[in-house]
C-alpha cells in the first residue's frame, strides 16, 4: 500500500483542488483530509458520514478554589503564565503539563482532559474518506492528523486498496510533519510567486530532512511564467521532478462552487493538465 | 480620560484558509501607516512559512538564535526510578533499562521532570528551535521568526517574535493560517483582529472557523474580503448575517497578482491600491484604537 501526501508550504497554492481531482482520478484508494484545523476537502466530496469518534487532544489544569490556600507555588512553577492572581487558569496559555497538579500541597489543581475535536469516516462517490474537525483554538493537531492517517490506512488495508491519498496542511510544523513522515511520495503544489518559491524551499527541505521522495507541480503557472521558470530551475538544482504546470483557470473556482473537483466539472485547460499530473504522479508512486 | 499612558495598539491579521492575502494586507498596511508618520512595528509570526521579508527585505537584519529548555540527565545520579516519566505528560522523558532517556522534540519545557527527580539528576540544557530576525525597512520596524526545519512546535518561537519591544504606536501581527495553537499564540493580546478572506466556498468555510476561534478568545474583529469580484456577495452576506463588520474589500486584479508574484508591495506597484490601503488603514486604525482605549479603561 502506498501513501501520497499533497503539501505546499504556502497556503492557498491549490492542494485541496488537486487532491479532490486525484480522488476522482485514482482507482482503489482511501482518502484522508489531514488539514484538520481548516479542512475543506469535504466541501467538494459530499461525504456521507457513517462513523464518528470524539478526539481528546490534551488536558488543561483546573484549580479547586475551595481547596486552594493561595500559597502561590503553582504560579511560581508554571512556566506558561497560565495562572492569574486569583488562581484562575488561562486555557489558552495552559499546556496541560501537570506541574501545578503534581506540586500543589493542597492537591487543589487537577488536569481535565479536553474534548478537542471529532473524527469522521465517510463514504463518498470517490471512495472511503477519513476527515476530522479540530475545535477552533485547540491544540494537538498533529495527534489528530496521525489518527486520521492511521484510520485511513486501516480502511485501505481492510478493503485491499492500493493507495491512501492525503491532503496536507500548510506550513512545515507539527500537523505537516505528522502527515508526511514515512509516506511513499510527496506532491508539492506551489505557485509562481517569490513567496511560493520560498515556501517550496521550506517544505522541500523538510522532505529532504525526513528522506521522503518528492515531486513538484506549479499551479497557476501562467500568472508569472518567468517565476515558473525560476521554480523549475530551483527544482532541477535540487533534483526534484516537476510533474506539471497547471494553468490559471476560472473553472477551478466554478467547480468548487458546484461542490466537485475540476476534473469532474468540465474539460478545460486546468482539468486536462491535472489529469496529466495525476498520470505522472501515479507512475512515480508505482516505481517508488 | 484623554491622557492615558501611551501604548502600542496591536492589530493581528489572520485567516482560516491559507493564501487569502494575510501577508499582502499586513505588509501594505504597515507601509501605509509608516508613511503616514506612525511609528509602526510589523511582526511576521508565520514562522513555518514566513513571507513578509520577501516584500520588505532582509539586509542588515540582526539575528538571534531561539532556544527552548530541555532536560539533561546526569546518568551518574539517575537510578532509573521513573519519577520523571510519570511527571511528563508529553512522553518526552522515560525510564528505560534503568536510565532516563529523553526525546527533546516532544518536550514542552515545563520543567516538571526537574522537580520530580528525587536524586536531582536532571538539569536543563538548550535546544535550538529556530531564529528571530529584526531590522528597519522603509520606516517599518520589522521582525520575523524562522522555525528550524524538522521542528514541530512553533508557539515558543512565536512568543519570542511577539516579545520584541518597541516604542511603536502600532503593531501589525501577520499570523499563520489555520485555527489551532500557532494562530492562537499569534493573535492573543491583540486589540483587534482583521480576518482576511476570499469569496470562494473554501474561503467562506474557513472564515467561519476563524470567527469561531476569535470569538472564543474574545478579541473584537472585522473582515477584509480579498479578491472580491463585483457583485459577488458570498463573504459580505455571511458577515452581514453574523454581525461581522466588513472593514473593506480588495478587488480581484491580475496586476495585483503579478506585483505579489515579484515581491513588490501593492501600494508601490499600483497607485489605485495605494489609495485603497490608505482608506482601509484609516478605517482599521480608528476601530482598533477605539478597542484599545476601551481595554485601557476596563
Amino acid at each position: 500500500m502506498k501513501e501520497l501526501t499533497i503539501v505546499s508550504g504556502k497556503g492557498g497554492a491549490g492542494k485541496t483542488s488537486v487532491a479532490a481531482s486525484f480522488a476522482a482520478l485514482a482507482r482503489d484508494k482511501a482518502i484522508a483530509d489531514c488539514d484538520v484545523d481548516a479542512a475543506d476537502l469535504h466541501l467538494v466530496m459530499e461525504p456521507a458520514i457513517k462513523h464518528r469518534e470524539p478526539f481528546s487532544g490534551g488536558s488543561k489544569a483546573e484549580i479547586n478554589l475551595e481547596k486552594c490556600s493561595s500559597c502561590g507555588l503553582c504560579r511560581t512553577l508554571c512556566r506558561f503564565d497560565a495562572i492569574d492572581e486569583d488562581y484562575k487558569i488561562d486555557d489558552f496559555a495552559c499546556e496541560g503539563c501537570g506541574v501545578c497538579t503534581d506540586n500543589c500541597p493542597e492537591k487543589a489543581a487537577l488536569l481535565i482532559p479536553r474534548h478537542a475535536g471529532e473524527l469522521f469516516v465517510s463514504n463518498t462517490r470517490n471512495g472511503p474518506m477519513v476527515h476530522a474537525r479540530l475545535i477552533p483554538g485547540e491544540e494537538n493537531s498533529g495527534k489528530l492528523v496521525s489518527l486520521v492517517r492511521s484510520r485511513a490506512r486501516e480502511i485501505a488495508e481492510n478493503e485491499k486498496l492500493g493507495l491512501v491519498l492525503i491532503d496536507g496542511s500548510p506550513g512545515i510544523g507539527c500537523p505537516v510533519i505528522a502527515s508526511v513522515t514515512g509516506v511513499s511520495l510527496l506532491l508539492i503544489v506551489t505557485e509562481p510567486t517569490l513567496s511560493g518559491l520560498h515556501d517550496l524551499d521550506r517544505i522541500a527541505s523538510l522532505a529532504a530532512h525526513f528522506g521522503i521522495p518528492s515531486a513538484v507541480c506549479v499551479n497557476k503557472f501562467d500568472i508569472n511564467i518567468e517565476m515558473t521558470n525560476s521554480i523549475e530551475e530551483y527544482c532541477a538544482g535540487k533534483k526534484l521532478p516537476v510533474v506539471g504546470r497547471i494553468p490559471y483557470d476560472t473553472l477551478v473556482t466554478k467547480a468548487q462552487i458546484a461542490g466537485v473537483s475540476v476534473v469532474e466539472y468540465s474539460g478545460g485547460a486546468a482539468a486536462l493538465e491535472v489529469s496529466r499530473v495525476w498520470k505522472k504522479t501515479n507512475y512515480m508512486l508505482e516505481t517508488c | 480620560m484623554k491622557e492615558e499612558i501611551r501604548q502600542t495598539t496591536t492589530i493581528a491579521v489572520a485567516s482560516g484558509k491559507g493564501g487569502t492575502g494575510k501577508t499582502t494586507v499586513a505588509v501594505n498596511l504597515a507601509l501605509t501607516f509608516s508613511r503616514a508618520g506612525k511609528k509602526t512595528l510589523l511582526l511576521d509570526c508565520d514562522v513555518e512559512a514566513p513571507n513578509a521579508h520577501i516584500f520588505l527585505g532582509t539586509e542588515g537584519m540582526e539575528s538571534s538564535r531561539v532556544t527552548v529548555r530541555v532536560p539533561v540527565v546526569d546518568e551518574s545520579k539517575c537510578d532509573g526510578c521513573g519519577a520523571c516519566g510519570k511527571a511528563c505528560r508529553f512522553s518526552a522523558i522515560v525510564s528505560l533499562g534503568g536510565k532516563a532517556l529523553t526525546f527533546p522534540s516532544l518536550c514542552h519545557a515545563c520543567g516538571g521532570c526537574v522537580i520530580a527527580c528525587p536524586n536531582k539528576a536532571i538539569s536543563e540544557g538548550e535546544r535550538e528551535i529556530g531564529a528571530a530576525f529584526r531590522g528597519m525597512f522603509h520606516g517599518v520596524d520589522f521582525a520575523y521568526g524562522k522555525l528550524r526545519i524538522g521542528e514541530a512546535m512553533s508557539p515558543p518561537l512565536i512568543r519570542v517574535v511577539k516579545k520584541f519591544k518597541s516604542d511603536a504606536e502600532l503593531a501589525i501581527v501577520d499570523s499563520p493560517p489555520g485555527t489551532s495553537c500557532p494562530v492562537v499564540q499569534s493573535v492573543r493580546g491583540s486589540d483587534y483582529v482583521a480576518l482576511v478572506t476570499e469569496p470562494t466556498p473554501f474561503g467562506l468555510h474557513d472564515l467561519k472557523l476563524a470567527v469561531e476561534m476569535i470569538r472564543e478568545i474574545g478579541i473584537p474583529f472585522g473582515c477584509i474580503v480579498n479578491r472580491a469580484e463585483a457583485g459577488d456577495r458570498l463573504a459580505h452576506d455571511f458577515c452581514l448575517e453574523n454581525d461581522i463588520p466588513v472593514i473593506g474589500a480588495i478587488p480581484d486584479d491580475r496586476r495585483a497578482a503579478e506585483a505579489y508574484s515579484r515581491g513588490i508591495p501593492l501600494i508601490d506597484a499600483l497607485p489605485d491600491f495605494k489609495l485603497l490601503f490608505e482608506e482601509l488603514g484609516g478605517k482599521l486604525i480608528e476601530t482598533a484604537e477605539a478597542c484599545a482605549r476601551k481595554e485601557v479603561r476596563r
